[in-house]
């Protein structure tokens, strides 16, 4: 890790759907440059923490201040904030009508007002990088899921952005594909990009990750680098997650 | 390498329909029930004719559809009806498609105003009868503001419709997947890009259909200004049988125009929604 500067900051963060308590007092640091990899049972807060840091969901109490644009809810610098923040998803949300250079290129042109021969170029290299410079021309529909999540990865990428999330990127996926993304992924980490992962993925946690988060329930359980977290967790309740997920 | 064989059946063939069944199910045999329930009713309004003492005249209508004068080839008045029909609707659609879209949008907003006036206005169009939404625009709304029966037209036919057009607008835009809305924010689109550059192109298949629905049934509904006459197909018609008593003739001929107008719109809509689904 590089210089300890913070690039996201959640203090005291508390999330309600209604009566139920997504999160609760949720306190978190992410440095710039970070690779942060946080599992947890399904329905832990998992993906609505990280839904938060761009502004897809609202806390509704505590702060959270990301490339030192404070979130909340109507404030006028999301649009500019997400711009620097790219999101990728389980279910990819490929846009079905464009093809996928469209796809990469319609954020770049409409949001940051590049020209199209420049957006074009810059969408090229990154197809290139996720390893699928062929199938420019194709519309989503007609690529594997594989190759979906790579474009929406690379979709991320054009924005240039600073941070990426990952929510699941790999749980809607069939075995054989899951690799292929991890592999790009891995291949991200060099860029010194800030990377906020949610996965199961442990083999890709082991192998990118600075810090390991464990969440349950709401809470964050455990924050610790991945030597000690996957020997030595500091949490009963993280020891058993990982012994069911790590058993088979 | 050997095939394998897929072109003979390998189990048992399943039992077939009862012989009743495959009777009914035949192309010649509907065919045939189709063609005399149709001749049922042809001759069923021509002896009805007859025994009123019907005086059928159909050489006479031609010259309402075209006539050969010493200019040349003219369109009867019958067409100079379905013009005024035609234009009537056209631009009552687009008023009502605008209005329609204002409304839908309004409705889906975040502002508790807006929903508020969207569901209000809808909840008043649709409860009201068109003839008396009519009345309301000609004989009230009409001498506040100054405005002609053309116009009064116009604005009933706009507003009853931009009720149902905004329902359209509203179940094409919410077919959209939620994703895609997420995906839009994610790179940084306001609510305005979002609509304009991923929502709307992708929800134009789901109102296609609809939309074709709601013109013809707003050319159809547009008879209804005969009332007020206003001069199209139906004030036509009408006003030719008051000069000629052929009111069997000239409303078989109306309908029939309605007819083909409709059917060539629903048609070339068709084509128009295959060329949509190709591209997806």
């Amino acid at each position: 890790m590089s210089a300890r500067t913070p690039i996201i900051e959640a203090t005291n963060l508390d999330k309600f759907y209604g009566p139920f308590h997504a999160l609760k007092n949720i306190d978190i640091t992410v440095h710039q440059g970070e690779k942060m990899v946080i599992c947890g049972p399904s329905g832990s807060g998992k993906s609505t923490l990280i839904r938060c840091f761009n502004g897809l969901e609202w806390h509704n109490s505590g702060k959270l201040v990301v490339d030192g644009v404070e979130v909340y809810q109507g404030s006028k610098d999301i649009l500019k904030l997400r711009q620097e923040v790219g999101m990728v998803f389980q279910q990819f949300n490929l846009f079905p009508h464009l093809t996928v250079l469209e796809n990469l290129t319609i954020g770049p042109m409409k949001v940051r007002k590049i020209g199209q021969a420049e957006a074009v170029k810059t969408a090229r290299q990154y197809l290139d990088r996720v390893h699928i410079p062929e199938q420019a021309d194709k519309y989503p529909a007609q690529l594997s899921g594989g190759q979906q999540q790579r474009v929406a990865i690379a979709r991320s990428l054009c924005m240039e952005s600073r941070i990426m999330l990952f929510d699941e990127p790999t749980s809607a996926l069939d075995p054989e594909m899951i690799n292929e993304v991890l592999d790009v992924m891995v291949e991200l980490v060099d860029t010194g990009m800030t990377m906020v992962v949610v996965t199961h993925e442990m083999g890709f946690a082991r192998k990118v990750a600075d810090t390991m988060v464990f969440m349950e329930e709401g809470h964050i359980i455990e924050v610790s680098p991945p030597e000690q977290f996957f020997t030595n967790p500091s949490s009963e309740r993280c020891r058993l997650f990982l012994d069911q997920i790590l058993a088979h | 390498m050997i095939r394998p064989d897929t072109s003979t059946l390998m189990g048992d063939p399943l039992p077939k329909p009862p012989a009743i069944q495959r009777f009914f199910d035949s192309t010649v045999v509907s065919v045939i029930i189709y063609a005399i329930v149709v001749a049922l009713i042809c001759y069923g309004s021509f002896v009805g004719a007859q025994n009123m003492g019907y005086n059928w005249q159909w050489h006479r209508v031609p010259q309402f559809l075209y006539s050969f004068t010493d200019d040349g080839f003219q369109l009867g008045e019958i067409f100079y009806g379905l013009y005024t029909t035609l234009t009537l609707s056209i631009n009552a659609f687009l008023l009502a498609v605008a209005l329609g879209l204002l409304i839908a949008l309004l409705r889906l907003s975040d502002l508790v105003v807006g929903s508020a006036v969207a569901i209000g206005f809808l909840e008043f169009v649709r409860n009201i009868p068109l003839l008396v939404l009519l009345y309301l625009f000609y004989y009230v709304l009409g001498p506040i503001f100054k405005f002609d029966r053309y116009t009064a037209s116009i604005l009933t036919l706009a507003v009853f419709h931009s009720a149902l057009i905004s329902e359209i607008f509203r179940a094409g835009i919410n077919a959209v997947a939620k994703g895609q809305w997420e995906a839009a924010k994610s790179i940084g689109m306001s609510t305005g890009q979002s609509y304009r550059y991923i929502i709307f192109p992708q929800s134009i298949r789901f109102m296609l259909p609809p939309m074709t629905g709601e013109v013809v049934h707003m050319i159809k509904s547009s008879a209804i200004v005969s009332v007020i006459a206003v001069a199209e197909l139906t004030t036509i018609g009408r006003n030719i049988i008051s000069d000629t008593f052929m009111s069997f003739e000239i409303w078989f001929t109306v309908a029939l125009v309605y007819l083909v107008v409709t059917l060539a719109l629903s048609i070339g809509v068709s084509h128009l929604e295959k060329k949509y689904t190709v591209d997806q």
